[in-house]
């Protein structure tokens, strides 16, 4: 099981978001990320493995290469945190609206 | 209407923004005063809020109880610790599923936003273990249709 304190810091970082979003469309190497990120490799590399030791992606052998991809269960887990908070959130809110609604006329 | 924002700050906050068609001041005694408390700060349709404890001073007690009427509920305590009316809040709160979960520290700004109010809740990320009971209180919406499900079939 993904550590869910080590994912929300992976996904702290600007980059690394942008890094989960571009594997959102499908596998990527690290060459392949170089490019559009316009970083090293060995800094895509260090983005990469905090991804990895956060559970958010796998990366697979194929020769040399290690190609990476999401893994859908760890971004699944925090997604639904977030989700029931605001959910809980959205519906309080949505009451305070009535209560405050109800408060003006005594002013 | 306005929509609610809901982002992470770093891995140990959560930021939460709302806007309010109010002013501050009424927006922050409804944070504030039990009885309007008991009528939104409640979660899924069908929970209550029974006992509402909300001494409005700094060091002063917070206990929140909440029932869905049918045997299940939980409570949270905390202390004010700051209180600058009507502008701001800042508290610790715990829940106890049952058991206490870790201090939950939140401070919450009211400003005045045109002809209402932009609040701004900063809280403590919770830890994964305390996730994972929330998730099971049945403070879930989807989670609170399951156990109807479950109670029609028992």
């Amino acid at each position: 099981m993904a550590n869910l304190d080590a994912a929300f810091s992976a996904l702290a970082d600007p980059t690394r978001r942008a890094i989960l979003a571009r594997l959102a469309l499908g596998e990527a190497t690290v060459m392949e990320l170089v490019e559009p990120f316009e970083l090293t490799q060995p800094a895509i590399s260090r983005h990469l493995k905090v991804l990895e030791g956060a559970g958010l992606i796998v990366r697979r052998a194929e020769g040399t290469k290690r190609p990476c991809r999401l893994a859908p269960t760890a971004v699944a887990e925090i997604d639904q945190w977030l989700g029931m908070l605001r959910r809980a959130l959205e519906t309080n809110y949505d009451r305070l609206d009535g209560v405050l609604a109800a408060m003006k006329p005594e002013k | 209407m306005s929509k609610l924002t809901l982002k992470t700050e770093g891995d140990r906050y959560i930021v939460v923004t709302r806007r309010f068609v109010a002013p501050p001041e009424a927006v922050y005694r409804a944070h504030t005063e039990p009885e309007l408390l008991q009528q939104w700060l409640l979660g899924p349709d069908g929970w209550t809020m029974p006992v509402c404890i909300s001494e409005l001073r700094p060091g002063g007690r917070i206990r929140f109880e909440w029932t869905d009427g049918r045997g299940r509920g939980f409570y949270q305590t905390g202390e004010y610790l700051e209180l600058e009316p009507f502008s701001r809040i800042v508290h610790v709160g715990r829940m106890h599923l049952p058991d206490p979960t870790p201090d939950n520290h939140v401070e919450t700004r009211f400003a005045p936003d045109g002809d209402g109010t932009l609040m701004t809740m900063r809280m403590t990320l919770p830890d994964a273990e305390t996730r994972a009971a929330m998730l099971a209180t049945g403070m879930e919406h989807g989670m609170e249709d399951s156990y109807a499900r479950l109670d029609r079939m028992s």
